[in-house]
Formats: structure tokens, C-alpha cells, sequence
């Protein structure tokens, strides 16, 4: 049988509706989503079972995941982080920026670290051999970009607005717009990969990976901010969009690097 | 909202993650991912494994990345491992002598992965290993093990981790040693032989 929108609604529903519960039960705030989300049907079979394992990192402070991998100015080029300017010609689309900071959980900047980015072009078609989607590629983008954040934590990129695209999870799935970060803090714990979208997606409802997010302010995290004063005249939209790093870092360590 | 106010610090929440979904191949994976160690150095050591799902088949579209101590136990601040070309807007990779300590490597359609580093030495308590995080199509939040090596019983029985974890599970955390010399990692993501993985807290 055809797994329809209908089907996964339900879902969706029934996993907020538990969440909710959870809370009301005075369960914690789940600030992630968890990894048996059954709704994203790719995560079925790639989700453990049993408990993760606990570390506690304020018992070791010479844990191999207190420290990050570092990342310089020879890791990045002039023009990774302007996607617009990456081939002979201008990409098609909504030229956007994108900017913010990156904070870890006691809101102190992360500073001098790697941020990469991916996305698909303005009509929804990734630059990859095994997208399936017949949306028309960009010989003009290709929708990767890197920089390392600067000494207040701010990271910029100039690219296009990504469009929505269908994905076969059901019948009549589509991924809201959005824009994929590989971010690195302070110690490796703090790693992340997430995805950023836009304000008013009328897809949000309809995603199981942007539902996956429980907790409805959690959810309003992964959504950037329109930004007027982020806007160039006469060139791009302007987006606001600041990230924390979830999970512990060396407390000790007094200033970040 | 995402404009964070540091001075408010009950705004300062996490971000949630999600999964890198399966369009990362043309972003995140750089040549010479997996080629950690130095060129000829001594202490190199080869790693390979799999990573299987909760029934026994290979993940195509995983990526691990490695961070590990230098031989002498000491964690590496050189940048320079996804070297960029300013001249073609393409990858340097390494330059084959500086130790990064940090890589990244796909699995391939087999489900395989390989990686060359230098052998860690031991930190405070542990006995050496290698920090892994495992992404993937699937995979909503990022997880976390440790690839320790085998030998030195001793160190291993003396692990602050390896002697929490249960007896059971604790060797999904120790790599093999196979006749060419090359350690074999495997990952399992659920079920029987389910790799322990960790949350720092």
C-alpha cells in the first residue's frame, strides 16, 4: 500500500502528541530530536537500541573529545563562502545572505572554526549523481560552501535561495527549503550537523524531518530570521540565523579559542 | 526566534540537529580524507571496517570523522586538513608532513570505509583510542564511540569506559588486528552486535 501525507500527518501527531505527555508528565524539554523518529523512515534501522553510554567530562579533563580538530585560513579560499561566485557564470535564483553567530551553550562566541554548507539549487535539484529529482541543474552553482567564523563568532555565506523538492519517502513528499551546516565548537563533543530554514515555510507541517524536532521552540530554532539590515541594496535578501552548539566543553578553559 | 541574546542566557538554547540527509557527497567528503598519518611516518597504523544497519546491511551513505592524539598522547592544534587551492578553487589535500589529527571518510557502496593515522598514544586515565562520530542518511542526531586498539591488556582493563561498559558489548569498542597488520573496526547501528555508543555529558 501507498504510503500517503495522510499517513505520515497522522504520525507526526502522534509523536507530538507523546511529547507533549512526556512534558505534561514532567519529562525535560527535549532540545533534540530522537534518533527512533519513526515518522523519517530512514531512521528505523540506523538508530540504536540500547542506552548510550554516559561520559561524564568533568571527571577527565584529558578526554580525547574535550578538544576540537583545528581549522586555518589554508582550509578555506576567498570565495568559499560566496556560492554566487564559484563559476564563469551567475547562478539562477534569489541571491540571499546568510549570517549569524556561533555560540556554545553559555552563549560565548566560537571563534575561528570551520562552518560548511550545502544546499540545492534555486529549483530544488542538488548538484549530486544520485539525486533523483528532474528539477533542471545550475551549470552555475553547485551549492557548497565553507568559512571559518570570525573573532566575534559571525560566520557569512551570499548564495541563492534554495527551492523545495520532492523526496519519496511517501507519496507527495517535499522538503521544505533549506540549507545543511556542518559546524565545529570548542571541544568535539560539541559537534553538529543541522539544517536551516526559512520563515513561513507552508511545508513545515508536512516534513517528518523538521517535526522530528518535538518541542515546538526547539523547532523555531532551526528557522532563520528575515534580516533587512543583512539585506545588500540592489542584490540579495538578507537572513539571520545564530546557532548553539549543543553538548559540554572543557570548563576549565577559561577563554575560548 | 534565532537572534540569540548571550545576555539573556535563558535564551541561549541548543540548536537541535538533523540528519545530513543523503545529498552530502558533493560537500563534505575532501580528497585525502582518510590519509591522517604523515607520509612515511612510523607510527602509522591502517584502519578499515563497515557500517551495517539493524539488519546486517552496509550503509552506502555514511561518513565517519577520526580525531585522535598524536603518538605522544598529545592532541594536535594544526589546521590544514582540507587544504583549499585559491588558484582552482579545489582541494591542496594535506601537505603530508603536518599531523591534523582530525579526518572525514565515506563509506563506499560496500558499506566499507578506510583510514590511515598515526598510532594515539594514552591520555589521563584512558587507555589510547580514537574519537568517532558516525553521520548518515537516517541518522537524526550524530553518535559517538571510540575505536580502541588491541595489545596492551593491562591499559584496556584499566579504562575508565571500558570497565563501565557491560562485558558483553565491550569489545564492539576494541578494534581486530588482521593478518596484514590493518585494524578492522565494524559499526553496528542496532541490533545483534550493536556497536556502545557514548554521550558526553
Amino acid at each position: 500500500m501507498t504510503l500517503t501525507q495522510a499517513d505520515i500527518d497522522r504520525e507526526i501527531a502522534a509523536e507530538h502528541a507523546a511529547y507533549e505527555k512526556r512534558l505534561a508528565d514532567g519529562g525535560p524539554v527535549e532540545h533534540q530530536p530522537r534518533r527512533d523518529y519513526a515518522p523519517y523512515r530512514s531512521s528505523v534501522l540506523r538508530h540504536p537500541k540500547q542506552p548510550l553510554v554516559a561520559i561524564d567530562v568533568s571527571k577527565d579533563p584529558e578526554l580525547v573529545e574535550l578538544a576540537s580538530p583545528a581549522f586555518g585560513e589554508r582550509d578555506v579560499t576567498e570565495t568559499d563562502n560566496d556560492l554566487t561566485r564559484q563559476h564563469h557564470g551567475e547562478p539562477i535564483g534569489e541571491r540571499i545572505t546568510v549570517s549569524g553567530r556561533l555560540l556554545d551553550r553559555d552563549g560565548r562566541p566560537v571563534r575561528g572554526q570551520l562552518v560548511e554548507i550545502w544546499q540545492a539549487n534555486a529549483a530544488g535539484r542538488y548538484a549530486h549523481q544520485r539525486e533523483q529529482h528532474d528539477a533542471p541543474l545550475d551549470p552555475n552553482f553547485t551549492g557548497v560552501g565553507r568559512t571559518l567564523t570570525d573573532d566575534s563568532g559571525f560566520y557569512h555565506f551570499t548564495t541563492v535561495q534554495p527551492g523545495p523538492y520532492p523526496w519519496r519517502q511517501h507519496l507527495n513528499a517535499w522538503r521544505p527549503a533549506h540549507i545543511h551546516f556542518s559546524l565545529f565548537g570548542t571541544a568535539f563533543t560539541q559537534r553538529l550537523v543541522t539544517q536551516m530554514y526559512f520563515p513561513s515555510d507552508p511545508l513545515f507541517p508536512y516534513d517528518p524531518i523538521i517535526q522530528s524536532v518535538t518541542d515546538d521552540t526547539a523547532r523555531q530554532r532551526l528557522v532563520a530570521t528575515y534580516d533587512h539590515s543583512l539585506s545588500v541594496p540592489e542584490f540579495s535578501m538578507g537572513y539571520h540565523w545564530d546557532i548553539v552548539l549543543d553538548g559540554p566543553r572543557a570548563t576549565w578553559i577559561e577563554e575560548g579559542r | 526566534m534565532t537572534k540569540i541574546d548571550p545576555s539573556r542566557p535563558q535564551t541561549v538554547l541548543p540548536t537541535p540537529s538533523h540528519t545530513v540527509g543523503p545529498f552530502y557527497g558533493h560537500a563534505l567528503p575532501f580528497p585525502g580524507g582518510g590519509d591522517i598519518a604523515p607520509l612515511g611516518h612510523p607510527d602509522a597504523i591502517a584502519l578499515q571496517g563497515r557500517v551495517y544497519d539493524g539488519e546486517g546491511a552496509p550503509l552506502p551513505d555514511a561518513f565517519l570523522e577520526l580525531w585522535g592524539a598524536d603518538p605522544d598522547g598529545e592532541l594536535p592544534t594544526t589546521d590544514g586538513s582540507m587544504r583549499r587551492d585559491p588558484a582552482s578553487g579545489g582541494f591542496l589535500g594535506r601537505n603530508g608532513v603536518e599531523f591534523t589529527g582530525w579526518g572525514r571518510v565515506q563509506t563506499d557502496a560496500d558499506g566499507h570505509w578506510s583510514a590511515r593515522t598515526l598510532r594515539p598514544g594514552a591520555r589521563g586515565a584512558s587507555a589510547p583510542y580514537l574519537s568517532v562520530c558516525v553521520f548518515a542518511r537516517g541518522l537524526l542526531v550524530h553518535l559517538f564511540t571510540r575505536i580502541y586498539l588491541p595489545g596492551d591488556d593491562a591499559a584496556l582493563a584499566a579504562d575508565p569506559l571500558l570497565r563501565r561498559v557491560d562485558p558483553a558489548r565491550r569489545d564492539t569498542l576494541i578494534a581486530t588486528r588482521d593478518r596484514s597488520g590493518t585494524y578492522r573496526f565494524d559499526i553496528r547501528l542496532q541490533g545483534e552486535g550493536e556497536t556502545v555508543f557514548l554521550e558526553f555529558q
